[in-house]
């Protein structure tokens, strides 16, 4: 198991080397100029000086290397700093990856935005799995039965109507119908006490929702269908032969066994999560990471997109490694060795 | 020795019928939800290919004198907040829409299927190209498409005009970034098909690599490549719309169901209904595709079929 992890780890960085390559080469080398949009009265002369102080005076690969230092070793330097209380090294004189247009640090936009983010969408896969598991464990214990049916067109409806319209729809019936919930997510409201708390609930809530509706979809049937593996399975048949109560089987000895595969498939999600997450705060105008990169591409902040792009895709491959290495932590048939 | 001619009579029975497609269609019609769904897609398809004809009003003509209208028999869906006819745009919408969805899919069935035969047949390209699938499915995809198309927008409408050029642009990220599932499934199935006699049959009688591959194998991945068809319409039909719905499609004159829903989501307190078509008509025709590929994948699956 330990050469393992340390061989996918290995395997991770020039995956993760080559996503940045890319990611970087797409772009820098696309067509168009990060002075077009600044006012025509501009001379030549300051436009090449604006130039230079973006960064953009030096040639490709320098500024490739210099943004994977910057990523790599710069950034997580100031991180650990912030933990360690004293300054590390050179930390007045490190380069930082800087926005173009707000001219901040990258890293420092991204820690302010993560927070809501993580709210929004951590609620919503935690209240997706909590939907999810029991629709699974009910419909593959009553195959075939109505309630099957149900939960099957649930989550048929549930991966095909996309999040952008469940949104809508919701904000439709509960903000413009029944005015029960706010339409906006604001998120300056700081809890304090119950009212403010209240306030907290019922803004969070449809976000979630929608969110929650679209994971559960999927995880209800992956709960489903590796129920449906377990259930006839022979240490089932067993445990009923030593008169074991219906529930315990079930609820202990088939739900325990049916989740390895199902948590997985859970960690695997979280990427998309954030993928989603893009356009649920697009609807419900939360200022979180989806809407930091829409803002970056929409004011071609070149460095704030790059390095976000480069965060969602290390998501990506942490969350495959952190499944793999899961199943074989949880399932002592898998050996990877 | 007393049953043989039970069992032949039997065989003879069922002879006249059989053959591959046939009992394909069998099987698809005893899924009710794949009917439905292949019903309800007909019937979509088919609006947006005659509704035009039917319903003549030009979907960008504006008549500020009707703004905002409900229902009415002129406008069976209302107006928009420039007075143009909902029921005109849905349905130029849709035909948009579709049209994305079956060339994106079209495009990224080819490029799966041809990486999936080409790294299931040819052993020494089989790590290259696994690698490359595996590299593409560990890209943040969205964030990548809507870079991609902020990019490259403004020189592929100098080049084509603004609506080809985003057409083809939507088109080729949608494609060439949803191939790898195809071509995974396909490359799998290649390679068990390869250690089969009857393409050992054909190598032993001295039959070219791309004639293998055309008359043995190619049909054989058929039907998985078909149920990825499927998967892929709703795919390339949900990404166009989310992309415009985020601003990044097509242009705002140049409806698709995504940019009625982008557009309507500012008139929410005062025209609700307005999102409700565009919504509508995505998520029916996703669903449906979707059954239709839940039938389509139990109804090629011989280990169903026939059961």
């Amino acid at each position: 198991m330990f050469r393992y992890t340390i061989r996918r780890l290995l395997f991770a960085i020039p995956t993760l080397l080559v996503i940045s390559f890319i990611i970087f080469a797409l772009l820098d080398l696309a067509p168009g100029d990060p002075t077009g949009n600044l006012p025509l009265t501009i001379d030549a002369k300051t436009r090449e000086a604006i130039r230079i102080s973006l960064g953009l005076g030096e040639p490709f690969h320098i500024r490739y290397i210099a943004w994977l230092n910057q990523f790599f070793i710069n950034e997580p330097l100031n991180i650990l700093e912030e933990w360690w209380g004293s300054p590390i090294g050179d930390s007045a004189g490190r380069m930082r990856i800087r926005s173009w247009s707000t001219r901040s640090p990258v890293v420092d936009l991204i820690v302010e935005r993560t927070p809501q983010t993580l709210w929004v969408v951590g609620m919503s896969y935690v209240v997706g799995i909590l939907i999810a598991i029991p629709i699974g464990v009910i419909s593959a214990y009553r195959q075939y039965s109505w309630i099957d049916q149900a939960g099957t067109l649930f989550s048929m409806i549930g991966f095909s109507v996309p999040t952008f319209f469940t949104g809508l729809v919701l904000i439709v019936i509960f903000s413009v119908n029944l005015n029960w919930l706010p339409m906006i997510y604001d998120t300056t409201h700081t809890v304090t006490g119950w009212d403010s708390f209240i306030v907290q609930v019922k803004q969070i809530a449809m976000p979630v929702m929608v969110l929650a509706l679209f994971n559960a979809a999927q995880i209800s049937r992956f709960m489903r269908s590796s129920m449906l593996d377990n259930l006839n399975q022979d240490y089932v048949r067993t445990a009923r032969a030593k008169g074991m109560k219906e529930h315990i089987v079930v609820m202990v000895h088939v739900l325990r066994n049916s989740l390895i595969p199902v948590v997985t498939v859970i960690a695997l999600g979280v990427p998309q999560i954030f993928g989603g997450a893009i356009i649920t705060e697009q609807i419900f105008r939360v200022n979180g990471l989806g809407a930091l990169l829409i803002g970056g591409i929409e004011a071609a902040d070149i460095p704030l997109v790059q390095t976000l792009t480069f965060i969602f895709a290390v998501l990506i491959v942490g969350f495959n490694l952190i499944a793999d290495l899961l199943y074989g932590i949880l399932d002592p048939r898998i050996r990877y060795d | 020795m007393t049953d043989a001619p039970a069992i032949s009579a039997k065989i003879e029975e069922h002879q006249p019928h059989r053959s591959l497609w046939w009992d394909v269609w069998a099987q698809f019609s005893t899924h009710r939800g794949a009917l439905a769904g292949a019903a309800v897609f007909a019937l979509i398809v088919l609006a947006v290919a005659i509704g035009p004809f039917l319903h003549t009003i030009d979907p960008g003509y504006l008549d500020y004198k009707a703004k905002n209208l409900g229902p009415s028999w002129v406008h069976p869906f209302g107006t928009d907040n420039l007075g143009r006819d909902m029921l005109a745009q849905v349905l130029a919408g849709g035909r948009v829409s579709m049209a994305v969805g079956f060339t994106a899919m079209s495009l990224s069935l080819l490029v799966g299927a041809l990486v999936g035969v080409m790294a299931g047949f040819f052993r020494w390209l089989d790590g290259p190209l696994m690698r490359l699938t595996d590299l593409f499915l560990a890209l943040p995809l969205l964030p990548l498409l809507l870079v991609i198309i902020m990019l490259f927008r403004d020189t592929l409408r100098r080049a084509f005009g603004p609506e080809t050029g985003i057409f083809l642009l939507i088109v080729f990220v949608i494609g060439i970034t949803s191939w790898m599932q195809t071509a995974r499934i396909v490359r799998g199935d290649v390679l068990a098909l390869k250690e089969r006699e009857f393409v050992l049959a054909a190598r032993s009688i001295g039959t070219r690599e791309r004639r293998v591959i055309t008359r043995h194998i190619l049909p054989n991945v058929l039907s998985p490549v078909m149920v990825s068809a499927t998967l892929g319409l709703a795919n390339a039909i949900i990404t166009e719309s989310a992309l415009s719905f985020l601003g990044l499609g097509f242009p705002s004159d140049f409806p698709t169901w995504g940019r009625l829903l982008f557009d309507g989501k500012d008139f929410l307190t005062l025209t609700p209904v307005r999102v409700l078509w565009p919504g509508l008509a995505i998520s029916l025709t996703v669903l449906s595709v979707n059954f239709m590929g839940d039938g389509l994948r139990d109804a090629l699956d011989p280990r169903i079929r026939g059961r």
